[in-house]
């Protein structure tokens, strides 16, 4: 029994490279809502590159140059975007009942994607170094201890927010959308509502969700 | 696509679609946006606030922190977890402490740690200072918070002439001379670095600086700022700029009762912003929720050109 030949035949059984990469979808696809999704992937793939820059040079860097400063405006503004598109994003998508036939998990990941990136935005916050990181941090810290969370986790404590911030969020955030792409590819985009019958005006039967 | 798709998707009209082009053009836009809007608009960086500005520019300001934190009545002093076991700070929900049970992880005694310890690394060069502290560490309990007592009863009468405070005489013995060190020293920096330091040689913990200045120093630099709790607190930024615009819905509920009087208020909105997260999350599997988009309609505007196109007798589309 050859073990890589299983691995890779499992692989593509689970996951047909057509399935994930498909050339064509339902004509109903046809909205620019449908781009709402890509664009979040957009900025935060946007996010990653302009925050790996940042990282590169280190937390001080943006505070004395120029360049620097340039870099984390588009670091600024790429989570203002990712923000805003991904807030459509899951509008769009309640408003569609995208989580109809099967697809419940799909907006678990996507919904949990969304709360993990705040605290990975709120940590970013904190990792800034000037006066809002202070701000935030000594008025954050009250919610923080009220629950017992910032026995373990201090917004004061810049290493550890800077740590949370640069690794542990965003590859949790990354892992996420990874894990909701795939599950739209493997389940495919969910059927538009059926209209109610003209005939009858009785709406439609309640919907598996 | 596989069996299970080929059998969701019968009957309906495929039409080719190119998910790469689609991302390379949605990244394209993202570039295009962002790079514009970093170019036009920046980003904020309002430089941080030191103890020495706060020292220098608010001395009377400075005095009354150092104070509060030498006699216990400053907000750290009687905070509670995880800084000390005051209750001053401690919140519930119900019964419930969950802040009770994370426990003191980040010990903090304001008065040794903010004042007495600086002091002492000052009065290793300075003997009448270093005598004026072993009287203050030498004398009774009763006697330490007579002498607190008249100083802050004389601070409340003391003029400021630059950087300088005139604290009117009183009966406060050492006070009046290690709170007069303090301010020299917070004023040539040396607080700041002190506070900083630990027995590690790199630093990269803010804790002590940061929770000397979190009362009236940073507060009073806030508001300008509209960062206080009543004016939507930490989801504002410095400048016109958007801020945290995500957390709007959680700083809401402080601008309301009973979050915004309780003194469990935090507790009470992380409870719930936990129930409306996880009630989220859930949306699917609950009940009413989960039909709510078909009711609402939406949907049809999202769909308006594939409805369109069925015709009858396929007007229900799929």
């Amino acid at each position: 029994m050859n073990l890589t030949a299983k691995v890779r035949e499992r692989i593509l059984e689970a996951w047909p490279p057509k399935q994930l990469l498909p050339d064509e979808q339902p004509a109903y696809v046809h909205s620019y809502v449908y781009f709402l999704g890509i664009l979040t992937v957009g900025s935060f793939a946007m996010l990653v590159i302009s925050g790996v820059v940042l990282a590169a040079f280190g937390p001080q860097w943006w505070h004395v140059s120029a360049a620097g400063h340039f870099v984390n405006s588009i670091h600024f503004w790429s989570v203002q975007l990712f923000f805003f598109v991904m807030v459509l994003h899951l509008w769009a998508q309640f408003f569609m009942g995208a989580w109809r036939d099967g697809r419940q998990l799909t907006w678990v990941s996507g919904c949990v994607a969304f709360v993990v990136s705040i605290g990975t935005a709120f940590t970013g916050y904190l990792s800034q170094q000037n006066f809002d990181s202070q701000w935030i941090a000594v008025q954050g810290k009250d919610a923080m201890n009220a629950v017992g969370i910032g026995a373990f986790f201090n917004l004061l404590n810049f290493g550890q927010m800077y740590g949370f911030h640069i690794v542990i969020l965003p590859a949790i955030v990354g892992a996420l959308i990874a894990l909701h792409l795939l599950q739209v590819r493997l389940r495919g985009v969910v059927k538009p509502y059926p209209l109610p019958s003209p005939a009858s005006g009785q709406s439609v039967p309640e919907d598996r969700s | 696509m596989n069996h299970s798709q080929s059998a969701y998707y019968r009957g309906i009209r495929m039409a080719p679609y190119d998910l790469v082009k689609e991302a390379l053009v949605a990244f394209g836009v993202v570039v295009v946006l962002v790079v514009a809007l970093a170019a036009l608009l920046s980003s904020p960086d309002e430089p941080p606030m030191t103890i020495a500005q706060v020292a220098q520019q608010t001395p009377l300001t400075f005095l009354n922190v150092a104070i509060g934190d030498l006699d216990g009545s400053g907000e750290i002093a009687s905070y509670g977890p995880p800084y000390n076991d005051g209750t001053g700070s401690v919140q519930h929900i119900g019964p419930i402490s969950l802040q009770e049970m994370g426990g003191v992880t980040i010990p903090i005694n304001t008065a040794q740690d903010f004042v007495i310890a600086p002091l002492r690394q000052v009065a290793q060069r300075d003997p009448s200072l270093a005598q004026e502290l072993a009287a203050f560490e030498a004398a009774t309990p009763q006697q330490r918070r007579d002498w607190e007592r008249a100083y802050r009863d004389a601070l409340a009468r003391a003029t400021v002439q630059g950087i300088e405070v005139v604290v009117p005489t009183g009966a406060y013995g050492p006070v009046g001379p290690m709170m007069a060190a303090l301010l020299q020293m917070g004023q040539d920096g040396g607080m700041d670095g002190f506070l900083l330091t630990s027995t590690h040689f790199y630093q990269t913990d803010y804790t002590r600086p940061l929770l000397f200045i979190q009362g009236d120093p940073l507060h009073d630099a806030a508001k300008q700022f509209h960062f206080l709790g009543t004016q939507w607190g930490m989801m504002n930024e410095t400048g016109s700029y958007p801020g945290q615009a995500w957390l709007w819905l959680y700083t809401f509920w402080y601008q309301i009762p009973p979050y915004s009087t309780s003194p469990n208020g935090d507790a009470l909105v992380w409870l719930t912003m936990a129930v409306l997260t996880v009630g989220l999350i859930l949306v699917p599997f609950i009940p009413g929720l989960n039909q709510l988009p078909r009711r609402l309609g939406v949907y049809r505007l999202i769909w308006r050109d594939w409805y369109r196109e069925q015709k009858p007798p396929n007007r229900e589309g799929a």
